[in-house]
Parts: C-alpha cells; structure tokens; sequence
C-alpha cells in the first residue's frame, strides 16, 4: 500500500518538475563557493611551498653580495693561529700560498699557509675558549693573519669555497666546500636506493600478484604502518644494532659509514616504494593477467614480462618518492652515517649528507651570519634538486623510457 | 565422420553454493567451428573458460566430471596448466592487448617458450598478423603501442596473439561483440579461414553470427546444455521447444 502511494507521489512530482525554466541562466551559490574554496586552498598550498623555497633561498642571497663594511676601521690587528683537527696531507693547495683578499690596505696583510706542512706540523687550537693545549707542541708554520673588517670579505670567501671539498664552517678562515656533502648525499641515496628498490618492488609484486587475499590483507596494512614509523627509531636501530651487525659482516674500519647509512634510510624508504608500487600493479587491469595466462605464461611469467612493465610509471614515482625520503632524511643521517664530511666513493667511508648538515649546525649558527647563508643555501639545493631530479625523470620516463617499454 | 576433439562428461561447476553448469556432455569436432549461443548468464562463457581450466582463477570455482581434450582429462590432478592453455588459447570478449609494442604482444608467447631467435620471431610474428588479416594495417608501425590501434585492430591483434602460439584450440568469448559490423564481418572472414587449422569454439550473443560463421551450434540455458546439433539442423529444424523459442525470438 505504501510502496503504491510513494510510487504515485514519484510519479506527481515528477510531473510538476516538467515546467522547468531552461531559458534563465541560474545562479547556484553552494556549486560557486565551493568551487571557491577548493581553488582558494589549492592555489594557498601551492603558493606556500613556493613562499617556503623563496624564504629558504632568500635567506642565502647575501653570500652572493659582497659583505657590507659594518665594522669601520681595525686598530688592532687580530694574529690568529689556528688548525682544525688533525692536519692531514690530504689537505689541498700547494703550501705557501699567499693570497689576498679584496682591497688590503694599510698594514693589513694575509698570508695563508695552510696544508701540507712539510714535516714540522703543528697544530694549535683556537675554538672559542682558548685552550692552549698544543697536540705534539711542536711549532709550526702553518700561520696565516686575517684582520676582519675591511679587507676580509667572507661573502666573497665562502662563495669561492662553496666549490671545494673541504666543509669547515667554524672557523676564523672558514670553509664551505659542499661537494663532499653532496657526494655523500648521492652515495647514500645510491646505496639505500640499490638496496630499497628491488625489495620493496619484488615485495608488492609478490603482494599484488602471488599472495593470496588473507596474506594480502596482513601484508599490505603492516608495511604501510611502517611508513610512519619515527626516523629516529630507524636511527636509533642502525646506530645500535644494525651498523655493529653489519660490521661484524663486512668487517670495514669505520663502524657509521654511508653503507650502514644506506641501509638505514633504504629501510625508512622501503615502505613508501612499496605501497605506491602495489598499488600501481593492483591497478593493470585483471585482463592482461588471464590473456597472459590464456597464452601458456606461467604466473611468474606474466607478473614480470606483463604487469611489471605495465605499471613503470607508478613504479618510477614510486622510486622517486623514495629518493625524495632518503635525499631529505635527516635523523638517520645525523646518527648513522659519521657525519665526516669527506669525498671519498668508498662506500664503507664515513660521509655527511646535505640534511644532516643543515641539522647539526642550524641551531648553533649566528643568525645572519655567513655560515647561517650557507646553510640556506643547503636548504634551497636540496630543494632544486629534488625539484630536478622529479622533472628529469618525468621527461625520461614519459618520454624514452615509456616508449620503449610500451611502444611509441 | 569428424573426430572429436574436446569431450566433456557431466561437467558439473559451482560458483560458491550457486550451480553455474548441469551436467554438460558435449562432443566438440575437430577442425570445425563450434558456436554456443545462449542468453546471457545461462553459463556459456563459463563453459568456454572450463575448457583451458580459466576458471581456476576465480576462489569459489568448484567443477565436477570430465573434460577431455584429445582424450586426457584436463581436470586431472598431474595436468601442466600451464601447458594445457599453451595448447588451448583464448580470445577474451574485450580487446586486452598489452601496454607494449605491437611485435612485442605477438612476439611475447613465443618468447616465454623459449625461442629468442629474432629472425624466427620476426617470421612468427609477420605469420601470425597475416593469419590474422592484420598485417597489412601495421606492418609499417610494429614498434608502436598496441594501445593505440583501433577496437576492431586491437581484437584481430589479440587472435593473432593467440595464434602466434601455435594452439590446437581457439576458445573464442564473444571476440565481436564490442566492435563495428565492418570490423566483425573481417573477424568472422578470419574465423572461417582459421577453421583449417584449428579447433574453434566461439561464443556468440549475435544468433545471425552463429548460423554464418558456425558448423555445431549449442544452445544453452540456465545452465543446461539445452541442444546441439549442426549449425543448419538448430536454426531450421529444432528438436527442443526451447531452442525454437530463443532463436525465433520469443524469449531471452
């Protein structure tokens, strides 16, 4: 009876609703805000990363302007001594070099001399609080007289150094060589992709093709959980157990070291490959698995001739979201990789990642100092080469990659 | 008289607790093209996918009696499933050419058994689109997308696929039924050639399809093997009430 009733009131309204006016264009608030509103907050979001790489590169800007005489005459000329660390031979330029900065007027003279010091080494110490406490107490020669003010321009200094290997950022003669820095990155990232990549994709493979409903349903939520695991944890576990473990495998000399790194981050990397890799073969249509079959292919067969190269386009962001995890991690850096800024391709050698770096040293910089640039500086790189390395990829994988795989 | 090439005894399958197929005996020539025509859902296509064991892919399949194919029970429990649908191939309803090249589809079943010779894949590939009247379209573009041809392409590509495997039997899931008469006038030319060579059962919606292109035809419903018989003798002369009703057009 009622079923009659609702059927026939259907049935009269649907009657009335004939006389609809089509000819007046009809103004409909809830569709024009909200169309609003979601272009307001895509635009905001879109417009905040931009402000954020505009602020990070701003604050670098005034390392490419030459510093600004804010210190007016110097009576007193400041003579320091200083060596950093242990003084190796490895330190480049030949000895005795004299080099001037900008203008030198008056008595102000710069002489530097650093390197290898022939034998007499000597290392003298000068970080803040003077301790004079000489390693070896030999006199050395390694001298060099800066007076700050008008002649030194570190702007200039650090500019001309942000292309060597050498990262000495406290010191009177400071150094901003961010190429071992960022050789240590690409190691890194090169080592926890080597070992991420080929098991978080073999895993969704197995995930998405072989197991069956029940395992997937375990497997998948469980890595995925992982995905938001702490960094710090990771650290913490490659600091304690993973780098002795894998000493006392591959017995290298130096226990954090890029390898011990790499695995690390490979580890926090691992679950964001993998979801986005097991998601992008979940989604080859079921077709190309039965005609795949259909054709005498065992299951092996198909999941790596057929759905793999299906889904390489979700298996490459997939990888370059990876990259972008490990290129910007800074807690595992900071407690598994040595944090030595040195060049070197060993991969068992201690090494300092950009992140790290502007980790460790952010909060105990001078604010608008020159070393405080630099780190800015760090930060908008990072920036641009992720920002590179996503439209290289798009361009290669869209463009050479692709057609190769699934024809032009 | 013909020889029989697939022999199906009380084939029995379950869908979970639903009985999909009753009882299906039927015997499928050799060399011939058999057509099953049906209204939807009376169990055709599932028939079709029992006879190369596609139906293992589903969980809740269950099946009951006989299939064989050349006298071997493809049921058994030492059948090579792999190898079973190496001798038995499919054309599917919806073109699924792969997202590669159009050599490399066809060139793909041979590769994965084994032969990596290029001029030998070169002659399987150029023989296996010509078998499927397609190799005058693409032979200037064999490096382009298979994705990129046309749906009645895509179909023709799909067969030459299967036949560059070299199969005994073609299980054919309504190949036409998504495409344009020009299109499926070329398949149902194919068909006919292809008949030479090859066992072919076809699944067929299209009641005028089957009476051209068909020498057996089977009419089921719900899940019964209603009749079957020479194509001629079932769209003619009818023994069941049933069949007679569904191909004149007064019900499904």
């Amino acid at each position: 009876m009622t079923k009659k009733k609702s059927k026939k009131e259907l049935l009269n309204r649907n009657t009335e609703s004939v006389n609809i006016d089509i000819t007046q264009k009809k103004f409909r608030l809830s569709d024009f805000l909200a169309e609003k509103v979601i272009k307001g907050v895509a635009f905001l979001s879109i417009a905040i990363i931009i402000l954020i790489f505009v602020f990070v590169f701003r604050e670098s800007l005034p390392i490419f302007q030459p510093e600004k005489a804010t210190v007016g005459l110097v009576t007193a000329k400041q003579e320091v001594q200083e060596t950093y660390g242990e003084v190796t031979d490895s330190l480049s330029t030949s000895p005795a070099v004299q080099e001037t900065y900008g203008a030198v007027k008056d008595t102000t003279e710069v002489q530097e001399q650093y390197g290898a010091v022939k034998d007499t080494t000597e290392v003298q110490e000068q970080y803040g609080v003077q301790t004079k406490d000489t390693l070896g107490g030999i006199q050395a020669d390694d001298t060099y007289t800066v007076s700050s003010g008008s002649g030194y321009d570190h702007n200039r200094a650090a500019l001309r150094s942000l292309g060597t290997t050498e990262w000495v950022p406290v010191s009177e003669k400071p150094r901003y060589g961010i190429l071992a820095l960022l050789m240590g990155t690409l190691k890194i990232t090169l080592i926890s992709m080597l070992f991420s990549a080929p098991l978080a994709i073999l895993a969704a493979l197995y995930t998405s093709v072989f197991a069956n409903k029940k395992m997937k349903e375990i497997i998948k939520p469980t890595i995925e959980l992982l995905a938001g695991f702490p960094s710090v944890v990771i650290g913490f576990f490659a600091l304690m157990v993973l780098a002795t473990f894998l000493q006392s495998i591959f017995h290298y000399d130096t226990r954090l070291n890029s390898f011990v790194g790499g695995i690390a981050m490979g580890i926090a990397a691992i679950p964001i490959i993998f979801t986005i890799t097991e998601d992008a073969l979940t989604a080859v249509p079921k077709t190309y698995y039965e005609a795949s079959l259909a054709l005498g292919a065992s299951r092996w067969q198909t999941a790596f001739f057929v759905i793999l190269p299906a889904a390489t386009p979700g298996i490459f962001a997939a990888i370059l979201l990876g990259i972008g995890r490990v290129f910007g991690e800074t807690m595992i850096a900071l407690m598994a990789t040595g944090n030595a800024a040195q060049m070197d391709i060993n991969p068992f050698a201690s090494v300092r990642t950009l992140a790290a770096t502007i980790g460790a040293e952010m909060a105990e910089v001078v604010f608008g100092d020159t070393h405080y640039n630099v780190l800015f500086l760090i930060g908008s790189l990072l920036f641009i080469f992720t920002f590179l390395l996503n439209a290289i990829a798009e361009f290669y994988v869209k463009g050479k990659l692709l057609k190769r795989i699934q024809g032009k | 008289m013909t020889i029989e090439k697939i022999n199906t005894e009380n084939l029995i399958l379950y869908y979970g607790q639903k009985l999909a197929l009753n009882n299906i005996s039927i015997k499928i020539p050799e060399k011939k093209v058999t057509a099953f025509i049906g209204p939807s859902g009376c169990g055709k296509s599932t028939f079709l996918r029992s006879l190369n064991r596609m139906n293992d892919l589903i969980d809740s399949v269950r099946i009951e009696g006989k299939v064989m194919i050349d006298d071997i029970n493809i049921y058994d429990k030492n059948i090579d499933v792999v190898n079973l649908r190496k001798k038995v191939g499919m054309v599917f309803q919806k073109s699924n050419p792969f997202a590669k090249s159009i050599y490399e589809n066809i060139a793909y079943g041979p590769r994965i058994n084994g032969i990596s010779n290029s001029n030998q894949l070169d002659e399987i590939v150029e023989t296996a689109l010509k078998n499927a009247a397609i190799w005058e379209e693409v032979k200037d573009r064999l490096g382009d997308s298979a994705l990129g041809l046309s749906g009645g392409q895509q179909q023709r590509l799909c067969i030459a696929r299967t036949l560059a495997v070299n199969p005994e039997i073609v299980l054919m899931d309504e190949p036409a039924s998504a495409l344009d008469p020009l299109s499926t006038s070329k398949i149902e030319e194919l068909i006919v050639q292809l008949k030479e060579h090859f066992t072919i059962v076809i699944v067929t919606h299209n009641m005028q399809q089957a009476s051209r292109i068909s020498d057996h035809t089977a009419f089921f419903y719900l899940g019964e093997l209603i009749e079957f018989d020479k194509t001629r003798k079932i769209f003619t002369n009818p023994e069941k009430k049933q069949t007679e009703d569904y191909i004149t057009g007064r019900f499904g």
